[in-house]
């Protein structure tokens, strides 16, 4: 175990060269990388590491860079990538086919603002476009839990009981940009709390095709299987964070994080880093007297609807702050966490740093003085914080 | 140079319903898998110069360790529904644009593994030509360790027959109805300027030239290219028992030239046409796709010539060793 200052995209790269040796006594370990900002500092620390087991491809493309991977995994070997943004994408193809084979890829994904117009900087709305895709997402809060969960998402995705790919998602240049002391340990304690990869479908002599061709009940049938493998996770996750802490000493998050929520009255949902900047209005709102809590949400997908219902149970009045923008609609947090507060909670939607806009403690407090005064919720709010 | 020898001793294909036999069990011979790549109960339409083709490579593969990336195409139809797969080999269903990426990764891992597993796309003009355009040159450009093949119908066959970059002047497709206003793209010219090992057009009226030139490119490494012309009854509106005659047409008479080039220098022709005007008019009259248009044979034929130049030029100009 060292001490290391890195960008959280350093972080990840280290995760990833570590979770990928540690499977060099078995299949080995690669991927398909393409760069695009704010992710490149990841892919480039990879491209600069040696592996006795294991090839990085610089490819033409994402939608490559996830087809190189999905062979690798095909083949039986542990892979990593990463992205943002229009990278997503345009990879957005093959996220799809990469769930659907079930392959236990795990991607690094920094959040980026789609554009045209370009725009660099944090914005939810790329990798909640993949929503739907099939695969496990996390959202981070700092450096450390960048690593930590590239780490837990290989023992996730390698499960037998799961089989699903993992996206570890955090905040452009907040933390991808931004160098934190992080633990990292040494390449035997990860294999520790790594096993080799065997997958159970993997390519070898037998002829058999994989993603062929499916009919209507076939389909049924992968979908529920896939479903299943989705409802497990929860289960495995809380497995994966023992065996971590019995590993590595430190516990990562739950999929959904309390903070001062036993008595709160007023809550604020939230993902990410919004979730620290909330934390901070929470302890000056209580020292006003406001029963106020913070509840951050780590996984997305699945979505932890019974966890969320417990921690939001005694809320009377709830924030839901979306980084993010379903044109029509309003924030696709809040549309799909409103359902799990509890009857006659006053649920109100404010869009947030969208495009990167800093979220400042008094754009929150703004916030949370319109919640005080509301008697119902309104429209979902789009809350411009200025730059 | 091929290394069939080496393979366990086969027998003929005999076996009911395991073999399909090359050129219709005229050519079963010791050297034949015992699991065709093709197997029975394939749903390829009847005289679908695929099928001839992916027997004519499976019997250049003999005992050959093979894994295959077929993208999107009329080529992973043929696998059937989950879970059976028409095909004795295995293989995995890429996405459209996908194939020559995914089987870089099976490559890259069969070789850090040791593994001497010869991993081939076997891929239609649509996957090629167009979609899997850039992910197909820049795996060629990185020489990754991947044969692929292309079945060139000239059409896109699985979605019912539009026109593709391959598709010849003249030729009627559901998006052309009035016959494609340009000509198809110089396939050979844009692998030979990537400079990959090995590069060739085979074709499937001269098995013993494609059997012959599959096996080379199998053995060699680094990125390989293969071209074939492959008859599509359906697409083309032409008799299924047709299609080998269609394709000797295209040779003699030059439309389909028939070479390869090595290391993206040398070229060399391995079947001389006669460059017979008879043979071209046949060729077009043999096919509905072609009936009724404006098609101007005297053009045509003049383009040939041209092609022609340029193709000696090419193997007069490369450097022989
Ligand atoms: C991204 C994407 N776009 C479109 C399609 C629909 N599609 C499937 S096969 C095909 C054409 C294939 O043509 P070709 O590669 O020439 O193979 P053929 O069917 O002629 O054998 C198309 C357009 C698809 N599967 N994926
Ligand atoms: S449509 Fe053409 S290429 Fe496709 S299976 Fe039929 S004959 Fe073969
Ligand atoms: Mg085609």
């Amino acid at each position: 175990m060292s001490l290391e200052f890195v960008s959280a995209n350093h972080a990840a790269a280290m995760a990833a060269a570590l979770a990928g040796r540690a499977n060099e006594r078995a299949r080995g370990f690669g991927g398909g990388v393409y760069p695009i900002t704010p992710q490149t500092e990841c892919i480039e620390w990879l491209c600069q590491q040696e592996f006795a087991r294991g090839e990085i491809v610089r490819v033409e493309s994402e939608h490559s860079a996830m087809a190189v991977c999905m062979g690798m995994a095909l083949a039986g070997a542990r892979t990593f990538t990463a992205s943002s943004s229009n990278g997503l994408a345009y990879m957005t193809e093959n996220v799809f086919a990469a769930a659907l084979y079930r392959l236990p890829i795990v991607m690094m994904a920094v959040n980026r603002t789609l554009g045209p117009p370009w725009n660099i900087w944090v914005d939810h709305g790329d990798t909640l476009l993949l929503r739907d895709s099939g695969w496990v997402q996390f959202y981070c809060e700092d450096n450390q839990e960048v690593f930590d969960s590239i780490l837990l998402a290989y023992r996730l995705a390698e499960d037998r009981r799961v089989l699903l790919p993992v996206l570890v998602c955090q905040d452009a240049f907040v933390l991808s940009h931004t160098m934190m002391q992080t633990d990292v340990p040494d390449l035997e304690t990860v294999r520790r709390f790594l096993p080799d990869l065997d997958l159970p479908h993997r390519l070898g002599d037998r002829p058999v095709t994989v993603g062929g061709l499916d009919f209507p009940h076939e389909t049924e049938a992968h979908r529920r299987q896939h479903a299943e493998a989705m409802a497990r996770v929860p289960e495995v996750y809380r497995e994966c964070q023992d065996r971590f802490a019995a590993v590595f000493g430190r516990r990562p998050a739950d999929a959904v994080e309390c903070y001062r929520m036993d008595d709160a009255e007023v809550a604020f949902l939230s993902m990410a880093t919004t979730a620290s900047t909330v934390r901070a209005v929470v302890d000056a709102a209580r020292g006003r007297g406001v029963k106020l809590g913070a509840v951050r949400l780590r996984m997305f997908r699945p979505f932890p609807e019974a966890a969320l219902r417990s921690a939001l149970a005694g809320c009377r009045r709830l924030g839901i702050l979306d980084r993010d923008i379903s044109l029509g609609l309003g924030g696709v947090l809040w549309a799909e966490a409103r359902a799990c507060a509890p009857a006659g909670c006053v649920v109100q939607n404010y869009m947030v740093g969208l495009g990167g806009g800093d979220v400042r403690p008094r754009d929150v407090d703004g916030m949370l003085q319109d919640l005080l005064a509301r008697d119902a919720a309104g429209e979902p709010r789009l809350v411009e914080v200025g730059s | 140079m091929s290394s069939r020898e080496d393979g366990p001793a086969r027998g003929p294909c005999a076996a009911p319903g395991t073999c399909e036999p090359l050129l219709a069990g005229m050519a079963g011979t010791a050297c034949d898998r015992d699991a065709p790549l093709l197997r029975a109960g394939n749903t390829n339409c009847g005289g679908c110069g695929m099928s001839i083709t992916l027997n004519m490579l499976s019997r250049a593969i003999g005992a050959r360790r093979v894994q295959l990336a077929i993208p999107a195409c009329c080529g992973i139809v043929t696998a059937g529904p989950f879970p059976y797969s028409a095909y004795g080999a295995p293989v995995v269903a890429a996405t459209f644009a996908s194939a020559a990426a995914v089987a870089t990764g099976l490559a890259r891992v069969a070789q850090m593994n040791g593994e001497d597993t010869r991993v081939l796309c076997f891929a239609g003009d649509g996957g090629t030509y167009d979609i899997g355009m850039a992910t197909l040159s820049a795996a060629a450009e990185r020489d990754e360790d991947i044969l692929y093949v292309c079945y060139d119908n000239e059409i896109y066959g699985n979605t019912g027959g539009q026109r593709s970059s391959a598709t010849p002047l003249g030729a009627r497709t559901s998006t052309t109805p009035a016959g494609k206003a340009q000509a198809k793209k110089d396939i050979l010219a844009i692998l030979a300027a990537h400079r990959v090992p090995y590069v060739a057009s085979v074709s499937l009226a001269h098995p013993d030239d494609a059997v012959a030139k599959f096996a080379r490119a199998l053995d060699l490494r680094g990125f390989r290219f293969v071209h074939v012309l492959a008859p599509c009854p359906t697409g083309w509106k032409s008799e299924p028992a047709e299609g080998i005659r269609l394709v000797r047409l295209a040779v003699r008479s030059g439309l389909y030239p028939v070479c390869q080039i090595e290391e993206g220098r040398r070229w060399t022709v391995d079947v001389e046409p006669d460059f017979d005007r008879d043979a071209l008019a046949e060729y077009f009259a043999g096919q509905g796709r072609f009936r009724g248009d404006r098609l101007d044979l005297g053009a045509v034929a003049g383009q040939i010539q041209e092609q022609w130049q340029e193709l000696r030029r090419r193997c007069a100009g490369g450097v022989r060793t």
